[in-house]
């Protein structure tokens, strides 16, 4: 007999608000950081408030650099991941052969791998080809996960987009490049788009795989966790950490809303 | 006269299943032309051995004289109307028409200008801002078929084109598909598994079973005079009688097929009195509105019965006379 359904009890609310809270104050606590006078320790509370140290960052060339890497790594392995997890479901989703659920389980096998152990498989196999470290080999350790990221953002899209949609196109007179360009791109250019961006978030803030697959560059993760083993101009890290937050959050926040629009444009189709 | 399309002893294996096995077939420039069969048949893949989707694992396709093995369907002059009409979702009307045109390079406003013509022809002016999401399936087929038509192919294809819709609009469509073909004068080809669209719309019909062509002919001859049991059977399920039966009942020993409408009921002073009066017993009653099926055991043999309506029908198990015309009787060219 309950005649309201949609009200929770109080306890109930302070229980899922308090879960929220444990969930993003440390965050904010890093941004409060940022701005702290004190900056050999984290003292709480903060003894004043300065914005010396965006200064400061501006003017430290080695998170220059490292930024510099991370968004040079971050896009190259974007765009590695957009077109091979472009094609990789093309191919999948779009024709039927021996061993396909196969290849698709080992396309996304190496998300569901701890990092640490792709980290580790990149690194003998560098050193077993000799292949010296640089940055094209923390790309390709980026982009075996970017890859899986695209692939499934793909896959899910090509699914809804019915094989007789691309016979048409080539039907009435498009050839392999204009059926992709006006008739396949159409239909799953968000869900490229929100793959893209997750793939480049993803890879803007990777850790593990990175030190496996890094020789003596550092990017902005790898940057920060040497910066907090070693204290000097400690808010430095925390600005430098607000920018990961924004740099990682837009795009991610940007690919959800691109999918669900997508999702609605293409429930609205039948 | 160069056959629109013409099929030289052309097989599609897939593996071990043969879709379609040395068919040969001829389709004239302008006809109006129906693959018929059961699902499974190989007339899909026929049509899509036109189309260009396939290609054959032996023999020759020319279309209008040029050998079509290995070109590619975007190079073409055939279109096609899709069994799910497959438009684009992410276009409109207009564009969905406009398609072919602008891949061809087309300007914009002229491609416009012709979607919007061929939008007319399907009778559907006016229709072109709309996305198909909003459109009924009668529109989008109208929608389908002006984006094919929009590219005055030599050759138009149409797969299963009326499966989708209710019987009051696919009645519509047939009579609008053979007017449309009439004043175009381009060559239908259609893909159907209804004999009875077949036979009112098309000037010739294919008989396909088992990926091979059992019977060509007008719908006349293919209803009339089936070559094969299997053909009197599908089309129209026609009495097919065994050669001991014939034998007895005038005919050669031969498998010989009889049109239930060509089956008589008549009563015994009538029957008497020259015509060929056969005792039988009714065994089952359907009414179908225009006529009334009487199923009817007549020596052992079932056959079927179709009476027009406002007849006086006999009741279920009683005895009756049957009678019809020997020449009805038509003799299959399979033997006994």
């Amino acid at each position: 007999m309950r005649s309201d359904r949609s009200s929770a009890p109080v306890s109930l609310k302070i229980a899922a608000a308090a879960g929220l809270l444990f969930l993003h104050l440390p965050i904010l606590l890093i941004f409060v950081y940022a701005f702290t006078t004190e900056e050999k320790s984290y003292q709480w509370p903060p003894p004043g408030f300065t914005t010396q140290w965006l200064a400061v960052t501006w003017n430290r060339p080695d998170v220059w650099q490292a930024l510099g890497l991370s968004v040079q790594v971050a896009a190259i392995s974007t765009v590695t991941a957009l077109v091979l997890g472009t094609l990789c479901a093309a191919a999948i989703s779009g024709s039927k052969f021996f061993g396909r659920e196969a290849i698709s389980l080992l396309v996304i096998l190496p998300i569901a791998l701890p990092g640490i152990i792709t980290g580790i498989a990149l690194r003998s196999a560098f050193s077993l080809a000799e292949i010296p470290f640089s940055m094209w080999t923390i790309i390709l350790g980026h982009a075996t996960f970017c890859v899986v990221v695209v692939y499934n953002n793909a896959v899910a899209r090509f699914r809804r987009v019915s094989g007789s949609l691309v016979e048409a196109s080539m039907d009435l007179g498009a050839n392999g490049f204009q059926t992709f360009r006006y008739c396949i791109l159409p239909n799953i250019g968000t869900a490229l788009v929100a793959g893209g961006m997750l793939a480049f978030a993803l890879s803007f803030d990777e850790v593990i795989v990175t030190t496996f697959t890094a020789g003596q560059q550092q990017t902005l993760p790898i940057w920060m966790l040497e910066e907090l083993v070693r204290p000097r101009q400690r808010p430095v890290t925390n600005v430098v950490a607000m920018v990961v937050v924004l740099v990682t959050l837009l795009p991610i926040l940007a690919a959800y809303y691109l999918t669900r629009d997508g999702d609605q444009i293409a429930g609205s189709g039948k | 006269m160069t056959p629109a399309v013409s099929f030289k002893q052309v097989s599609r294996h897939f593996g071990s299943v043969r879709a379609v096995d040395a068919v040969d077939l001829d389709i004239g420039a302008g006809e109006f032309f129906a693959m018929l069969g059961p699902s499974g048949s190989g007339k899909t893949t026929c049509l899509r051995l036109i189309a260009g989707f396939e290609q054959p694992t032996s023999g020759r396709i020319e279309i209008f004289g040029e050998r079509a093995e290995g070109v590619p369907p975007y190079r073409r002059n055939v279109n096609t109307v899709f069994q799910d009409y497959a438009l684009f979702p992410h276009l409109n009307v207009l564009d969905n028409v406009a398609y072919g045109l602008m891949v061809k390079g087309i300007g914009k406003a002229e491609r416009h200008r012709e979607a919007e013509t061929a939008l007319e022809l399907v009778k559907l002016p006016g229709y072109g801002a709309r996305r198909p999401s909003q459109l009924s399936g009668g529109q989008r087929q109208r929608v389908a078929l002006a984006r094919a038509l929009v590219n005055r192919p030599k050759v138009l294809l149409l797969d299963e084109p009326l499966g989708a819709l209710d019987l009051k609009l696919r009645e519509n469509m047939q009579e609008e598909l053979k007017s449309l073909q009439k004043s175009l004068g381009i060559t239908f080809v259609f893909v159907t598994h209804d004999q009875g669209e077949a036979l009112s719309m098309a000037n010739r019909i294919a008989v396909f079973d088992h990926g091979r062509i059992m019977q060509v002919g007008s719908p006349e001859d293919i209803y009339q005079r089936p070559n094969s049991r299997f053909v009197a059977d599908f089309v129209g399920s026609s009495n097919v009688l065994p050669p001991d039966f014939v034998a007895r009942h005038g005919g050669a020993r031969r498998w010989a097929s009889l049109r239930p409408e060509a089956v008589r009921i008549v009563d015994g002073e009538a029957g008497a009195s020259g015509a060929r009066g056969l005792e039988a017993t009714v065994v089952s009653h359907s009414y179908l509105g225009g006529t009334t099926r009487l199923g009817l055991d007549v020596e052992g043999q079932r056959i079927n019965a179709l009476l027009p309506a406002g007849q006086p029908l006999p009741a279920e198990g009683q005895p009756v006379r049957v009678g019809f015309a020997p020449s009805d009787l038509h003799l299959m060219e399979e033997g006994g």
